[in-house]
């Protein structure tokens, strides 16, 4: 469980979090939503460690990972996987080594149980035969696989996502939601997802937290939240026709 | 620079890393490095050669003019300058690219120290392969020389390795090989910096690889002056 307790942010003198507090249980899907540049990724920076909030504190299974001293940062982010918003893929290096990067960097396994890791997890995203295949050379959805493979090798804990939609076609972007549920609920991470995207909320926001001008103003699930009489929840969910209908 | 030394990576990983940055910087510069200094060599001997034509000027002058040259300065130097432009734009928009493209945050929430990971085997190749890249111009200027000297027949074969050996002072080869070191550190690390340090987009990532090459410049000449004061 990942628990935050009153975190604050600013940027010289522009606040960009105010005193946010919540919980994101193990083995479901917590969302963070709301409009862009209401804070959701510096409240994601602050939680990973990119960025350190002014105050408040992020406690990983109940270790401050805010007042942690190097080794804690260091043992706390080895059990961190992220996919990043551009998926983050190394570019000098193929799929397969870019899958096993974490394990070559972090852990001592011989050779063959790395890669028999590798194609189990390139497996489980449903990726095959692109071992050899660069960067460059992968769709947007399959970079986003790739960087979900990533993630989740190293036994990862905690498994973040930064947007993990965006870019993607409605249908390969329903596909990558329903594999980061599948993958929380199989290996029974505490998953973090930032998103904007309505689709990622109904389908998997068993935790959702929404986030107005740098403040939580609501929290629940994907069954209340179409219930919620939040006047800026309200305008932010039903903010496209097709909710509006669904209403 | 002290966060290049904490939390460092298994010497194994460094090492893959530094040979591999060895090859891109190093045996990846050969061609232009050889192309420069013979050329160099040569237009040095032709244009002493014009500058000092008159009887009493014997003509092995000419070969130790551009021996000296080239040692005390224009290898060093001008190949310093050469590598700027080539491996310090190199550098700072490879590592400008990981950073707008969140390839280094990707590293740091791995628990990876991404400066030591990236930076140091740049410095440690840089440091490694300019002193060679240093000597092969040299070597290869002073055999430009010597080609363009007696093709032109402005110095005959034996008056040229005469005037190589002649009152020779061995302090130069140390001196060139300290003012590489230098330029190297000064080339790797301004230019790490600048690439490391990038925020914004593609724009940005150009003006970085601008600068480190401008900086690296500049710095390149002021570190020239300072030790030809204090050693020479």
């Amino acid at each position: 469980m990942i628990e935050i307790k009153n975190i604050s942010k600013s940027f010289k003198d522009k606040q960009v979090l105010f005193n946010i507090s919540g919980k994101f249980e193990k083995g479901r899907t917590n969302l963070i939503i709301g409009a862009s540049g209401t804070g959701k990724s510096v409240l994601l920076k602050c939680l990973v460690g990119l960025l350190e909030p002014d105050v408040g504190s992020v406690l990983f299974d109940g270790r401050d990972f805010s007042r942690a001293n190097k080794k804690l940062t260091t043992e706390i982010r080895r059990e961190i996987g992220m996919l990043f918003q551009g998926s983050a893929l190394f570019d000098s290096k193929n799929v397969e080594e870019n899958v096993k990067f974490p394990l070559d960097i972090l852990t001592e396994t011989p050779e063959k149980e790395k890669l028999e890791k590798v194609n189990h997890c390139l497996e489980l995203v449903g990726l095959n035969k692109v071992n050899q295949k660069m960067p460059s050379e992968l769709s947007g959805g399959m970079k986003k696989r790739v960087g979900i493979a990533r993630a989740i090798v190293n036994d990862s804990k905690y498994l973040f996502c930064d947007e993990p939609n965006s870019g993607l076609d409605p249908l390969t972007a329903i596909k990558i939601d329903d594999l980061i549920l599948e993958l929380t609920q199989k290996l029974n991470t505490t998953t973090i997802v930032v998103t904007h995207d309505m689709n990622s909320v109904v389908e998997i926001g068993e935790y959702i937290m929404f986030l107005h001008e740098g403040k939580k103003l609501w929290e629940g699930n994907n069954k209340n939240i179409l219930k919620t009489n939040v006047k800026e929840l309200n305008e932010f969910v039903f903010s496209n026709k097709l909710m509006k209908k669904i209403k | 620079m002290i966060s290049l030394l904490e939390r460092r990576e298994k010497f194994r990983t460094y090492f893959s890393l530094t040979i591999n940055e060895c090859i891109k910087i190093g045996y990846d510069s050969l061609f232009i490095v050889s192309i420069v200094s013979i050329f160099m060599g040569a237009v040095t001997t032709i244009q002493t050669a014009f500058n000092l034509v008159g009887p009493l000027i014997p003509d092995y002058v000419i070969s130790l003019v551009v021996r000296d040259m080239t040692l005390l300065e224009l290898s060093p130097t001008i190949i310093a300058i050469v590598f700027a432009g080539k491996v310090g734009s190199n550098i700072a928009g490879e590592l400008g690219t990981m950073r707008i493209t969140e390839q280094i945050d990707a590293l740091e929430v791995m628990g990876v120290n991404s400066s030591s990971y990236l930076v140091l085997p740049k410095i440690i190749a840089s440091l490694l392969m300019f002193p060679i890249l240093v000597i092969i111009s040299a070597t290869l200027a002073i055999g430009g020389g010597y080609l363009a000297g007696v093709l032109t027949d402005v110095i005959t074969g034996q008056e040229y390795i005469y005037g190589l050996r002649y009152e020779f002072n061995p302090f130069n080869i140390p001196f060139a090989l300290v003012k590489s070191y230098v330029f190297a550190f000064i080339v790797a690390s301004i230019s790490s910096f600048q690439g490391y340090y990038t925020s914004g987009g593609a724009l940005e990532v150009g003006k970085s690889s601008t600068n480190a090459v401008t900086n690296s410049c500049i710095a390149i000449l002021i570190a020239d002056y300072v030790l030809a004061q204090v050693l020479l």
